[in-house]
Order: C-alpha cells, then sequence, then structure tokens
C-alpha cells in the first residue's frame, strides 16, 4: 500500500463520519485507513446507502405474500403477474440533485430508476413520478418546475419509455426542498430473473457503458445532509445524464441476457463502482478484485479515490461465465459500449483495488456492510391533532369549485404531461389524467394498472393516518380502473431523523403503512428511504409517497372515470360524514390547516373496494372515479369534464357532504336500467350507496341551481398551470 | 409484400411499427441494423420514430449518414416506398429524399398529445384507404416537429400535391378538439403540414405516429389505414 499522510479528524467530518463511526472503522480494518478507504467507508455508511436511520423500522413493514417473487434487497421487487410473466419495479428519490440542478438532477432520477429495473432483466415498460414543489409564489419554484419537468421527459422521452402518470403538488413546506421521485415498471419472464450475488472464484468480474468521470462524487453523501447556504456550491456532485448511451445499455443488456453469459448483475448507482462491488460481493459472500486502472475513464489522471466515488451514469457491474467475455464483447462492441474485465470474483472475502498492480485499498467485505451503523433514533409521537374548529362555507359551493379547479393543487396536470412520451411502446392503454394508468403486458389482453400517491398534510397532522391513507390510496387508484392490487414500492421522504419529532413522523407513517399494507394484502416489495430533506431547520412535509401496480386480466374490462353516457345515474359509494379536517377545501379557501386528516377504516375500504372491483370486472360498471383531494364535487367535475358530459347533482346543502375527504369512496356512472340492481348488491355487500345525479348536457348543476358550462370549467381547470409556467 | 424496418442506436418505435406493420401485412417484417451496407429485396423500407444517436449534433443528421442510407436512397431512387415517422421523417429530410426543415417545436417544450390530420392526397401508395379530406386522429411526440419550407418550396409542395396531412380543427373549431382547446397545430408548422410525400409520392414523412393508433386498446385506429394502404398498394 503507498504511504499516505495520516487521517486527520477533519477528513473524517468532512466524509459525513461520525467519530464513533471512525472508531469502528478503525477496528474493522485493525489499522488506519488510506484515504480511498475513508473514502468507501464513508459512501457505503451513508444514510443513502446504509438506511442506518430507517432500517429498524423498514423491516416492520410487510414484505411478503405469495405472488411476490422478490422483496426488498435487491435492486428492485419482482411480482408474479401470470402468464408466466413478472412485474420488476421500484421508486427512487432524486431529490437533493434535483433542486441543484434540476434538469440533470431529474433527468438522472429517471436513468438510475430504469437501471434498477432493467438490471433484473427487465425490460422497463413504463415510468411514473411524484413531483413536489415548493409555493407557486416562491421565486424558485417555477425554474425548478420547468427544468424537473423537461429533465423527467428529456430522459424518459429518449429511451423510449412511456411516461404514464404521476402527480405534482405544491407547498411552501417544499420551497428548499423539493422531491422527485421516480417510478419504473419493467417486464420479464419470471422464470429470468437477474439477481447481485457474484459468484464462481475466478469469474471475471465486467464493467459495461460508459466510461467513468469526475461527476456525482459525494452524491450519496451530499443525499445525506440537510441544505444550507453553500448548497449551490454543491452542484459539482450532480450527476450529468445520456439517455442514449442508457437507451443502447438497455438494448445490450437484454440482448446479453438472453444467452447464459450472466451470472451476476448490478448497475451503478449511488455510491458508483465501490457500492456495486460491495453489494455483489457481500451478497455472494466472496471477495472482489478490482484493476482500478482498467476502468474505462472519461479524463486523464483519476485517482483511485475518484474512480471508486464517482457516480458517473450509464454504468453496470457484472460477473461473467468463464469464457463468456468474447461473446459478451461483441454485443458490447456493436452497440458502441464499453465493455472492460476490471476484476475477478476471489474467495478471500476482502475488497481489494489495485492500480497497475499495486494496492490501494483492502477492506473485508462483511464488516464493511454488515457493521454500517445502525441507529435507534430517538423519536416523539407526533402530538393527536386538536379537533377540527367549526366551518362556515365562504362563497356557494359552485363557486368554490371553480376556484378549487382553478387553483395551484387540483388544476390540471397536462401542462407537465404532455411533455412526457406516453404511449411510446405502444401499449398505453390508459393515459395521463386518470385514476391509474394502464398498459397492457406486451402481446396478451391483460394489463398493468401503475398509480403512485400520498397525501402529504395528512401525514404532517398525523403521521400515521397519513402513512396508512397514502397506501390506502394507491389501492383505491388501481382498484378504481378495475385491477386487482399486488404490491407497492414506497419512497420515504422525510427530513433530519436526528430531530425526534422528524423520527416521529417517520415511525407513525411506517406504522400506518405497515397497518395498511397488511389489512390490504399488500405487500412492500421495494423502496427508498431519502431524509434530511431539510433547509436552515425547515422540513418538508412527511411524504412517503407510494407506488402501486395491481392487474387487469381482461383490457375489455376496466374503468374510466370520463363519463360515456347521458342519462346515467351518479352513484355515490362509501360512507360519507362530512370530514372537512385537512381537506384541501379548508385549505385553500380558508387557509386552514386544521382538525385530524380523514380517518382511514381499512376493513371499510378493502370491503368497499372489493365490491367495486367485482362490478367492473363482471362488466357492470365501464365509469369510476375515486374520491380524493377536493371530495365529492370535485370528482364529478372531472368526470364531466373528461368525457364532455354534463351532470345535475343532488344532495344536502352542506359543504361537508361535496367537498369532505372522507376516504374508501367511489362515483360509479351507470344505465339507470341497472342503479337500482347496483343499489341492491351494494346493499347486500354492506356498502353505503346512494344516488347523487345523472348525467346529461353540458354543463354541471348542482340542486337546480345555477349552471356552469363544461366550457368554462375547463377553461379554468387547464388554465392555471400553463398561465404560471408562461410567467416565468 | 416485403417490409423492412431500419434500426439505428436510439430508435424507440421501430418494434412499434414492426408490429402494427406485421399485423396489416399477416406477415413478418425485417429489421435492419444501420451499419448493414446491403438490404434483402424489399416492397417499403421504414425509418421509425425514436432519437437515433440521441439527436446529437441535429434530429437525424447522424443516421441521414449511417451506411445503410446510402442503400435506402438508392432504394428510393428505384422507386420502392419509404415511410418516415416522426425521427425518421427528419432522417429523411438530413438525407435530402424530402425537402424542407423540421425546427424546434414553437412552443419550445416536447409535446405529446393527440392531434387531428387531414387526409390532403389520398391518391397515393401511403393514402389510398382515407377518402380525400378525411380527418384522422393520431397522436404526436416529438421536440422538434415545426415543419418549415422556404416559399418556393411550398408552392411546389402545394402545386404537385405534395402536402399528405394538416393539422386540423374538427366540427368547425380551430383548435385540436381536445379538453384543453389546445391548438389544431401542436408545433408551428408552416401551413399546418404534418407529413409531405416527394415528387413521385414514392416517399411519406410525417411527424404524427400510425403505428399508436393502429389497434383497438389504444383508443383509436385511424394509423392503420396507412399501413394497410401500403398492404394494398404494394402487395
Amino acid at each position: 500500500m503507498p504511504n499516505e499522510p495520516n487521517i486527520t479528524p477533519a477528513q473524517v467530518s468532512e466524509h459525513g463520519l461520525s467519530t464513533d463511526e471512525y472508531n469502528t472503522i478503525l477496528n474493522v480494518m485493525g489499522r488506519e485507513p488510506n484515504l480511498t478507504e475513508l473514502g468507501i467507508f464513508s459512501v457505503m455508511w451513508s444514510e443513502h446507502c446504509s438506511y442506518k436511520s430507517s432500517k429498524h423500522w423498514l423491516k416492520t413493514l410487510p414484505t411478503e405474500a405469495p405472488w411476490v417473487i422478490c422483496g426488498p434487497g435487491e435492486n428492485a421487487g419482482v411480482v408474479d403477474i401470470g402468464d408466466g410473466k413478472a412485474a420488476i419495479f421500484k421508486m427512487e428519490s432524486h431529490n437533493h440533485p434535483s433542486f441543484i440542478e434540476p434538469y440533470q438532477g431529474a433527468a438522472t432520477g429517471v436513468g438510475g430508476i430504469l437501471r434498477d429495473v432493467f438490471t433484473m432483466g427487465a425490460r422497463p415498460i413504463a415510468n411514473m413520478n411524484a413531483l413536489r414543489f415548493g409555493a407557486p409564489e416562491d421565486p424558485r419554484t417555477r425554474h425548478l418546475v420547468a427544468g424537473v419537468v423537461a429533465g423527467v421527459g428529456g430522459y424518459g422521452n429518449c429511451v423510449g419509455v412511456p411516461t404514464v402518470g404521476g402527480e405534482v403538488n405544491f407547498d411552501a413546506a417544499y420551497n428548499g426542498n423539493i422531491l422527485v421521485n421516480a417510478m419504473t415498471v419493467g417486464l420479464a419472464d419470471a422464470d429470468r430473473i437477474f439477481y447481485s450475488a457474484a459468484a464462481g472464484i475466478g469469474n471475471p468480474v465486467v464493467y459495461v457503458g460508459s466510461k467513468t468521470g469526475r461527476d456525482g462524487i459525494h452524491g450519496a453523501t451530499m443525499a445525506s445532509a440537510e441544505f444550507d447556504d453553500a448548497t449551490e456550491e454543491k452542484r459539482p456532485t450532480v450527476q450529468v445524464g445520456d439517455p442514449f448511451t442508457e437507451k443502447l445499455l438497455i438494448e445490450a443488456c437484454l440482448e446479453l441476457m438472453a444467452t447464459d453469459a450472466i451470472v451476476a448483475i448490478q448497475d451503478m448507482g449511488a455510491a458508483g463502482l465501490t457500492c456495486s462491488s460491495v453489494e455483489m460481493a457481500d451478497k455472494g459472500g466472496v471477495g472482489i478484485d478490482l484493476d482500478i486502472d482498467k476502468v474505462p475513464q472519461r479524463e486523464a489522471g483519476m485517482t483511485p479515490y475518484e474512480v471508486m466515488l464517482s457516480e458517473s451514469q450509464e454504468r453496470m457491474l457484472m460477473v461473467l461465465r468463464p469464457g463468456a467475455e468474447a461473446a459478451a464483447k461483441a454485443i458490447f462492441d456493436k452497440w458502441q459500449l464499453d465493455f472492460a474485465v476490471v476484476g475477478r470474483v476471489t474467495d478471500t472475502g476482502r475488497f481489494i483495488g489495485r492500480v497497475n498492480g499495486v494496492e490501494v485499498f483492502d477492506i473485508p467485505v462483511r464488516p464493511l456492510v454488515d457493521q454500517s451503523p445502525e441507529y435507534q433514533r430517538p423519536w416523539v409521537k407526533t402530538p393527536a391533532p386538536m379537533p377540527l374548529a367549526p366551518v362556515t362555507a365562504p362563497m356557494a359551493h359552485m363557486e368554490a369549485l371553480q376556484a378549487l379547479l382553478g387553483g395551484p393543487d387540483l388544476s390540471s396536470r397536462r401542462w407537465v404531461w404532455e411533455q412526457y412520451d406516453n404511449s411510446v411502446m405502444a401499449n398505453t392503454v390508459r393515459k395521463p389524467g386518470g385514476d391509474a394508468a394502464i398498459v397492457r403486458i406486451h402481446g396478451s389482453n391483460r394489463g398493468l394498472a401503475i398509480a403512485t400517491d400520498c397525501t402529504p398534510r395528512y401525514c404532517l397532522a398525523d403521521p400515521h393516518q397519513g402513512g396508512a391513507q397514502a397506501v390506502a390510496e394507491v389501492w383505491r387508484n388501481l382498484t378504481a380502473v378495475g385491477a386487482r392490487p399486488l404490491a407497492i414500492t414506497d419512497c420515504l421522504n422525510f427530513g433530519n431523523p436526528e430531530r425526534p419529532e422528524t423520527m416521529g413522523q417517520f415511525v407513525g407513517c411506517i406504522q400506518g403503512m405497515g397497518e395498511a399494507c397488511r389489512s390490504l394484502d399488500f405487500p412492500v416489495v421495494s423502496g427508498n428511504v431519502s431524509l434530511y430533506n431539510e433547509t436552515h431547520g425547515q422540513a418538508i412535509l412527511p411524504t412517503p409517497a407510494i407506488g402501486g401496480i395491481g392487474v387487469l386480466d381482461d383490457l375489455e374490462r376496466y374503468a374510466d372515470l370520463a363519463l360515456r353516457r347521458s342519462d346515467d345515474h351518479l352513484l355515490l359509494i362509501g360512507e360519507s360524514r362530512g370530514h372537512l379536517g385537512q381537506t384541501i377545501y379548508l385549505r385553500q379557501l380558508l387557509q386552514r390547516r386544521d382538525g385530524p386528516p380523514p380517518p382511514v377504516d381499512l376493513a371499510t375500504e378493502r370491503r368497499t373496494g372489493d365490491f367495486v372491483r367485482s362490478l367492473i370486472a363482471d362488466g357492470t360498471v365501464d365509469t369510476c372515479h375515486d374520491l380524493s383531494d377536493g371530495g365529492l364535487l370535485v370528482a364529478g367535475a372531472e368526470m364531466a369534464m373528461a368525457g364532455n358530459i354534463g351532470l345535475d347533482l343532488e344532495g344536502p346543502d352542506d359543504p361537508a357532504f361535496w367537498f369532505g375527504e372522507d376516504q374508501a369512496r367511489y362515483l360509479l356512472a351507470v344505465p339507470g336500467s341497472i342503479a337500482a340492481s347496483v343499489l341492491q348488491q351494494a346493499e347486500k355487500s354492506r356498502v353505503p350507496a346512494r344516488t347523487v345525479g345523472r348525467t346529461g348536457g353540458q354543463a354541471l348543476t348542482l340542486n337546480a341551481g345555477a349552471p356552469i358550462s363544461l366550457r368554462e370549467l375547463r377553461r379554468s381547470h387547464e388554465a392555471w398551470l400553463p398561465d404560471y409556467m408562461q410567467n416565468a | 409484400m416485403k417490409a423492412s424496418v431500419i434500426v439505428f442506436p436510439g430508435s424507440n418505435c421501430d418494434r412499434d411499427i414492426q408490429i402494427a406493420l406485421a399485423n396489416s401485412i399477416g406477415g413478418p417484417v425485417d429489421m435492419v441494423w444501420h451499419g448493414e451496407t446491403e438490404m434483402a429485396k424489399t416492397d417499403l423500407i421504414v425509418l421509425p420514430g425514436g432519437f437515433s444517436f440521441g439527436d446529437y449534433l441535429r434530429c437525424g443528421a447522424m443516421s441521414a449518414r449511417s451506411p445503410v442510407m446510402r442503400e435506402v436512397v438508392s432504394r428510393a431512387g428505384q422507386g420502392v416506398a419509404v415511410l418516415g415517422i416522426c425521427n425518421g421523417f427528419q432522417i429523411l429530410l438530413e438525407a435530402g429524399l424530402l425537402p424542407g426543415a423540421l425546427l424546434l417545436n414553437a412552443g419550445r417544450n416536447f409535446v405529446c398529445r393527440e392531434v387531428n390530420i387531414r387526409v390532403e392526397n389520398s391518391q397515393t401508395p401511403f393514402t389510398n384507404r382515407y377518402e380525400q379530406g378525411q380527418v384522422l386522429r393520431i397522436p404526436v411526440a416529438h421536440h422538434d416537429g415545426q415543419y418549415f419550407a422556404d416559399a418556393d418550396t411550398l408552392a411546389e409542395l402545394r402545386a404537385r400535391d405534395r402536402i399528405a396531412f394538416r393539422y386540423c380543427g374538427i366540427d368547425g373549431n380551430g383548435d385540436a378538439g381536445g379538453p384543453d382547446y389546445s391548438p389544431a397545430n401542436p408545433n408551428g408548422s408552416i401551413d399546418d403540414i404534418a407529413g409531405i410525400f416527394n415528387d413521385r409520392k414514392t416517399v411519406l414523412g410525417l411527424m404524427p405516429h400510425p403505428e399508436r393508433a393502429a389497434d383497438p386498446v389504444h383508443g383509436g385506429t385511424d394509423g392503420r389505414g396507412l399501413l394497410d394502404s401500403l398492404v394494398s398498394a404494394l402487395s
């Protein structure tokens, strides 16, 4: 090992390591590490890679079901979807980089999650995203929205994977920390899944893809700290993406995966070559020797430290069967991608790097992984919210409806999703704008439904209810199109876990999520945690974004929210108690954020959802929308606008009825001839149901009051976001 | 009928058009790698959509210089039908098989939406299954789709019935008929041009994606007529 100066306490702290953590490193090594070794420990033990604050709680989430092929721990979750096919999916955050450099941050977020999915043998078939920005009034918001949306689109469009849906929220709590959560769903043969455990002593370790440059060094460490005034200086830690190379990499990897050359494969994501090598070695219980000088490099003079910590994009690491190198190289040559044998699998259990034969680091693999810190961070339970103070309607209901539909929370997101190619691959059945997107399972008449959701204001008021609600709403979104919900991925975005209040939000959300997952048979199969989303002590709203998938057995039978016929009866399914606490109505029209969020009754949720799904599956119902933000009147208006058919609504003259956000509710539109029978079936299933309106005409009318034309409603609904962005 | 789809690095609608064409033809469709210098006998060559060579330099510019393009240009000269969709249209312009240019969208953003296009010449191998003036609803998805040509070229295109499709409103509306009342012309193309022919009507380039409106599952099948027209004309 070359002589190097001693590690100073300042270096330890610059690497985000505590004194205790450094002492553990000294123990593991039995000597002082050199700088490269310190760097390797620091990224492996960063919050981002080690989950040191969250691990304890993540273990409490249910991860199993008969249809789960692979749960958390691999690059992505794998679920059996029948007919010998598997869906592989995951959601991941790219929050910190996207705030610093929105276009590249968002683009590489998409690139990273795509790699997690095709690494496992799947062709990516759909992207989704969940974006959260600061208040519209914040001077940075427009620039961030424009950059993130262009980045998401720029990457996904170029690789040719449709972006089929997502969500966009605004709240002042995200002013200093936006959230960019990207999800990819892929399709694979259930018996052709690729894993990351290295095996076969002496087998070649192969590097493919782009060359390694100096970009993204310390990205994982940056993503594990709060922001301050020096945040701008962190721009060099943001990686630069090249979706063209990613597209070539997908095709080359899938071509190679059709042969029997690959023993193990892992993408290089956070902490790059370090994390991928260590994870592959650890999972296989083997060692890995790397010849760092063999790593394809974009620039001359890179140190081993830089090569090992670079987060350059579009790179993969593989262990090949002996003798498969030439055939594999031919494939990567065809796609004009770098291919280099950079090391061997060993039986030493050590992770050793050499430059021109000279050892530059030597770390035992097991303790590098096993002895990573795990913290039981102190936490305090979030106090129960005060009861809701009385609410007086500030304006007529129809006026309120118009204000909500034309406001930042509920206005149309068309400006966003028209920048995403949603129909490439020619399998998109339901495009953005519905409750869940639907893509056809290639070559079949079956479909996958995909939804993402989370209501952070509920999570802030009551983390437990909010966590449960996020899971329940995704389940409901999938149900509303008729799909059988299968599993979720989670992307847990929170503030600084070293604050007991923030940790309390995290714990509460996890507990609520776990409860909902168990009650709904909806396990977590993959996920990601993003902590330290905080600037100057101002944390984001607790945001456990949930992405879920479900299966549709027959694409002839799914439901859509757009009204299809005149003279349909509009049926409200589920119980309406008129819950106004934490609603959009309260927040936007009364500037109030008080009261508890709507309670989630999981048994009711399940009973109601199963009832609705059975009606769609047997062909009785083809028009359905779940009730969420904004409640009944907003949902009805969305159905009318989407179908360009009007609605006459009738019900109590109470804002809580029209704008309450009670859970486990759906609106169905059915022909008059079967409305009575549907209501009877509901009664038999112990599901409350009532008629609240009739379809027809070109306007929305409430209790025979003055109508609003759909044209007028749509104009205000469609205008807000483009108008806002045009003033950039 | 025999059809061949050229695959460039970064093509991403190659499989989509292959499947849609195979459905119309009722038989297999050849895929030809861009690096090939020879091509088997074929009745139709398709340059698919996507981001060939990552749109680097200029959309379609590098692909137009791929080895296989020499062969494509030569076959086009012999009268073999050539269809370029989206990025394929851009490549046809860069290869000189069609006149004009495709600029950044007037709205400056990528745009993916369903648009209406009117069939302006139904007497061609690409459009014989449509009525003259028929309005089709087909998606576009592009960043650089604003067609531009100088006045002389435009006059020539009009005079020789070389404008294949124009973006249009429906039911007398000037908008695209979508719920947001967005303009009929999604990208600012001159004279609302969505696609053009060569003088012999054997080469067509268009921005909309017929292969994404070719199956009931897409929510519409208006694009299938274009592929069926080719089968009628070339079989």
